[in-house]
């Protein structure tokens, strides 16, 4: 074993672990910080790929903006004692957990028998794209009309958050 | 990996830990006396010479005093956030150089701890999730003061990583690299030599501040005071510690903390301030450089020591000023802090972006 | 070294535990976050590919999904706010109105 798949080994324990206690989880902010430890996972996977543009903005972004928003909202609203939400099993649930491991099953069968990805080696090229230089380049030449678009998604995405979560004035 | 570089990785974390809980520590200690001097007491005096060992007895004091947890908090989260903070406020300090490079063990050893190649990005993931210690804190002791505190503190320092992140892209864009280090090199030059560029009517400034050395402070002077700015925001210092306001929420989100629990919000805070006094030295302030200083035929050694004697002069002359500040200005009132994030920081700094831009392509 | 099969079983486990939240939670807040979780997971494919086949694609739509995933978290929350100030709860079962 050498330290790199150690360390994925780890890290993939990790993410799947704090996933299954975000679904698991009753109280909403406790699960939030089972994402938010999912989240630190997914950026040592993404430096283990060599990517490590992505990996710190997995972090500000998801970590440090996203997971504080939501934070902050359950907060807000409170919802931290908030034990009369009781979730029994239903039938609807009990097919929705075939069909999803129906699919892990389908998905774990076609990874593992799929011969060109078993041996695949990390690309010569993973350590130059994954720098800010070679994304920032991609970023302004070949995306750029996605990327400016997204702009727009963001200014639609503000006001329709201060447009919904405005109080009335009635 | 070879055992020079992990044992030289590990003299220079304890270098920088020890100087910077030392220095937390001598700080809480300057805070006091210093707001002594300016309310006209004396201040902590008793315990050693100068009263020099009262952090010491404080410590002994919160590690001996007993943990109380509020029967309804939760558990898990009200030990955790403690250590949230104080992590974050120890770890930031490893991709800012101290000093420029030194002789030892037989070769040039760079004064950083971790030499990576996306240095700010780095800080602003950490300022980021700094908001967690704080947050957590005010939620999980279920005291309405502590999640007043904990919300007043989320809301803040959101709004005010934005002006921060977007103040430091002024200076990525003059340096053109995210490491701090080269930050810093690049800030060595006179200043005679960017201003060569300067339009005819204005040549006759040359002779005048031609032998400034060029920091960055000089051309970015919205994003450098902008900056500041947000930093007493992120660092909860006054006029903007609204998270722990004593006279609204009694201790804000520490409230239900004790010993050294409490110990450690109070360590990171002084950490924090150091840290980020360090973050605006190397970004604005030319870091460890001293202009003349090779002109003074000292040898390499002792040139290196200069460095980091002058890196350690200037970050604790900002330390001062954040002090005197606090004990100079009174509390924003939450809708002014939130007026100035949103109305007046977050333009301008998007302004000085615009502004460094126009200037650029017109010098280039 | 890891083979990519390994990166995207890790990708797919979490995309099917972000599902079966989506499923059977009924905390609206919760299904929210499996469906970041769920979004996550997407995005662990996306990098695996990216650095295994040397493509800088993958990465960049990584970063658009983050930016999605920004905007979408803003107005999801928001719109949470409104209904709880509406109906006082936010179970997924009672808030019922729109169905016929």
């Amino acid at each position: 074993m050498t330290i790199e798949s150690i360390l994925f080994y780890v890290l993939s324990a990790g993410a799947v672990g704090s996933a299954l206690f975000v679904v698991s989880r009753r109280n909403p902010v406790v699960a939030a910080l089972w994402l938010i430890f999912n989240f630190f996972c997914l950026a040592g996977l993404y430096l283990s790929l060599h990517a490590q543009f992505i990996a710190v903005i997995q972090i500000i972004v998801y970590a440090g903006a996203i997971m504080v928003l939501f934070l902050f909202v359950i907060m807000l609203l409170n919802l931290g004692d908030e034990r009369r939400l009781v979730e029994g099993v239903t039938p609807r649930k009990v097919v929705g957990g075939i069909l999803s491991i129906a699919v892990l099953v389908e998905l774990w069968y076609v990874f593992l028998g799929t011969p060109s990805i078993q041996h695949a080696a990390l690309g010569n090229r993973a350590t130059e794209i994954g720098t800010v230089e070679h994304i920032g380049a991609q970023l302004f030449t070949k995306f750029l009309l996605p990327f400016e678009v997204t702009s727009l998604l963001l200014t639609a995405a503000i006001v329709g958050a201060i447009v919904l979560a405005k109080r009335k004035l009635d | 990996m070879d055992t020079t570089f992990v044992l030289l990785s590990i003299a220079k974390i304890a270098v920088v830990w020890g100087g910077v809980l030392t220095g937390a520590a001598i700080l809480v200690l300057a805070e006091r006396r210093i707001s002594a001097w300016i309310q006209n007491r004396l201040g902590p005096n008793r315990v050693g010479p100068f009263g020099l060992l009262q952090s010491a007895a404080d410590v002994v004091k919160l590690l001996f005093k007993e943990d109380i947890v509020p029967t309804a908090a939760n558990r898990f989260v009200h030990d955790f956030a403690p250590m949230i903070s104080i992590t974050v406020a120890l770890t930031t300090f490893a991709v800012i150089p101290f000093g420029d490079t030194i002789e030892a063990f037989g070769q040039n050893v760079k004064l950083i701890v971790a030499d990576v190649n996306i240095g700010m990005l780095y800080i602003l993931a950490l300022t980021g999730i700094g908001v967690y210690g704080i947050t957590l804190a005010g939620w999980s002791s279920n005291n309405k003061y502590s999640l007043l505190g904990g919300l007043r503190s989320s809301a803040q320092l959101i709004s005010y990583e934005l002006s921060m992140g977007l103040s430091i892209i002024g200076v990525i864009m003059i340096s053109g690299t995210l490491r701090l280090d080269e930050v810093v090199m690049h800030q060595t030059a006179p200043l005679a030599h960017s201003m060569q560029k300067l339009p005819s009517w204005l040549q006759w400034l040359i002779p005048v501040a031609g032998w400034l050395p060029s920091w960055n402070v000089f051309f970015q002077p919205i994003g450098f005071i902008t900056f500041v700015v947000a930093s007493f925001a992120e660092t909860n210092r006054l006029p903007f510690d609204l998270p722990e306001a004593e006279p609204e929420l009694v201790g804000g989100y520490h409230t239900e903390y004790t010993g050294m629990k409490f110990g450690l919000f109070f360590l990171s805070e002084y950490a924090n301030m150091i840290t980020s006094s360090a973050l605006i030295t190397t970004l604005f302030l030319g870091g460890w450089h001293l202009p003349f200083a090779e002109s003074w035929g000292l040898s390499p050694f002792a040139l290196s020591l200069v460095k980091i004697g002058t890196f350690f002069v200037k970050v604790t002359i900002l330390v001062v000023f954040y002090i005197i500040v606090r004990w100079t200005l009174p509390r924003f009132r939450y809708d002014q802090l939130m007026r100035l994030g949103w109305k007046v920081m977050l333009p301008l700094s998007i302004a000085n972006i615009l502004a460094t831009g126009l200037l650029l392509l017109w010098w280039s | 070294m890891i083979p990519l099969s390994h990166y995207l079983i890790v990708s797919a486990t979490m995309f099917v535990i972000g599902s079966v939240g989506v499923l059977s939670r009924r905390n609206a807040i919760i299904v929210f976050l499996s469906i970041e979780l769920m979004l996550n997971s997407v995005n662990l494919t996306l990098m695996s590919f990216s650095s295994f086949l040397g493509d800088v694609t993958g990465q960049m739509l990584a970063f658009f999904v983050m930016t999605v995933a920004a905007a979408e978290a803003a107005v999801g929350l928001a719109i949470i706010i409104a209904l709880f100030r509406r109906k006082q709860t936010v179970n997924l079962d009672e808030i019922n109105i729109m169905k016929w």
